[in-house]
């Protein structure tokens, strides 16, 4: 270790000219409730490198944070560390999962989150987008089964091509084959939706690392 | 204009596949605005250019990607010359396996879940010593991300700080990984439909 471990409860009072020099310093979270289980509940998420701090935020990492209320979050102030690509990737997000006065509906864009953060394993994703998948299609129980049973659990046609396309297209490499476009086409996709399904499915392949790799899930001591 | 996507992806100026992408042109254009942020207009402060191009060719080849290979290969030649790119690719040929998988904790509901594989490591002391410590943890962490990601830790970020990594160049290296394995799959997925179009 270059520096010791910073402990969560000493992170409020660091610094943050010292993450933009040197080398990092991580931050351990040994008390948190880390969730174990995919579950629909609301969790928060613990930063394993010291956000940036928002009294000291630049004009570019303002505009890197697209929404002011984004600095309220640990996670958005940790990526604002590099504006540019932070900004880009929260336009492409919004474009990605809102603009849907056509193509696939909302819930099947959150379905397809919910499924490719089910199959690379990040129970944070997860959560967020399965709540959102319930919320716009009303189906509880069918998103509460894809989280407990997996992405091999029943599921009507249409999810189940769902599904599949975003499974196979989150394998490293790729899997996606002529079939899925054509059984996604069979469940009623047009063309729009099946290039929407691609980059619902792509962009949590970009989400899942991020959130999985810079911090840990904790599960509310509310909720707990 | 086409852009990296359409190049990768073999896209065709005025068919089917490019009006659906231009249907969507905020996706579009953040895309290629993704791109120009990490390998563009950069600050090179806390990666470098020739660190951003090595590990992007290395995470395309562990995608099996030609085009997306040829591509960011043609990148490090040009950032960090032809001995830097001949040594990712050489070493992408040990990294390569299919992916995800990885270890959830053995105490948990997940654990019947878990999938072994390759943890990947630069074990010949010459090649470590030819691509520098950054670059021996930057690529080790892409393996990390691009195959195993429920497996990211805390312990991991200490690697890429004790080699000398930033917290702003951790950001960097992170989303342009994460950015990669978005960028790879929408080309592959359009590389389909373009497929069909073709057929």
């Amino acid at each position: 270790m270059t520096d010791q471990p910073i402990d969560q409860s000493t992170v409020s009072t660091v610094s943050t000219d010292a993450a933009t020099a040197g080398p990092a310093r991580t931050i351990t979270h040994p008390g948190a409730a880390v969730p174990r289980a995919f579950t629909q509940d609301e969790l928060g998420w613990l930063p394993w490198l010291e956000p940036a701090d928002e009294a000291t935020l630049t004009e570019r990492q303002w505009a890197g944070l697209v929404d002011r209320s984004r600095a309220k979050s640990d996670y958005f102030r940790l990526l604002v560390r590099d504006p540019d690509i932070l900004r880009a990737r929260t336009l492409t997000d919004k474009d990605v999962f809102y603009n849907a006065a056509d193509g696939l509906p909302r819930a099947e864009r959150e379905l397809a989150a919910a499924a490719t953060s089910r199959f690379n394993g990040c129970i944070f994703c997860a959560s967020v987008h399965a709540r959102f998948a319930t919320h716009h299609s009303k189906r509880h129980d069918d998103v509460q089964r894809l989280l407990d049973e997996g992405i091999d659990a029943v599921q009507d046609a249409a999810w189940r091509a769902l599904i599949d396309a975003a499974v196979a297209l989150a394998a490293t490499p790729s899997r996606l084959a002529p079939e899925h476009l054509e059984a996604l086409r069979a469940a009623g996709f047009d063309g729009q939706a099946v290039s929407d399904v691609i980059h619902s499915a792509a962009f949590f392949n970009w989400a899942n690392r991020l959130m999985l790799s810079l911090g840990e899930p904790e599960r509310p001591i509310a909720a707990s | 204009m086409t852009d990296v996507i359409d190049r990768l992806a073999g896209v065709t100026p005025g068919g089917r596949v490019d009006a659906l992408r231009r249907h969507r042109p905020a996706t579009r254009d953040n895309a290629q605005a993704s791109y120009d942020a990490l390998f563009t207009t950069i600050d090179e402060t806390h990666a470098s250019a020739s660190e951003r191009a090595a590990v992007a060719q290395f995470v395309a080849a562990l995608h099996d990607d030609e085009g997306a290979v040829a591509h960011y290969a043609a990148v490090t030649r040009q950032a960090g010359g032809d001995p830097l790119a001949d040594a990712v690719a050489d070493l992408a040929i040990a990294a390569r396996t299919t992916g995800p998988y990885g270890e959830y904790p053995a105490d948990a509901p997940l654990a019947g879940e878990s999938v072994a594989g390759l943890r990947f490591a630069i074990d010949d002391a010459d090649t470590r010593a030819a691509l520098g410590e950054r670059l021996d943890a930057a690529l080790e962490h892409a393996h990390l991300l691009v195959f195993r990601p429920r497996e990211a830790s805390v312990a991991a970020l200490a690697r890429l700080a004790d080699a000398g990594w930033s917290t702003a160049g951790i950001v960097t290296l992170s989303q342009l990984v994460s950015f990669l394995a978005f960028q790879l799959r929408v080309a592959a997925g359009l590389r389909l439909l373009t497929t069909e179009d073709a057929a």
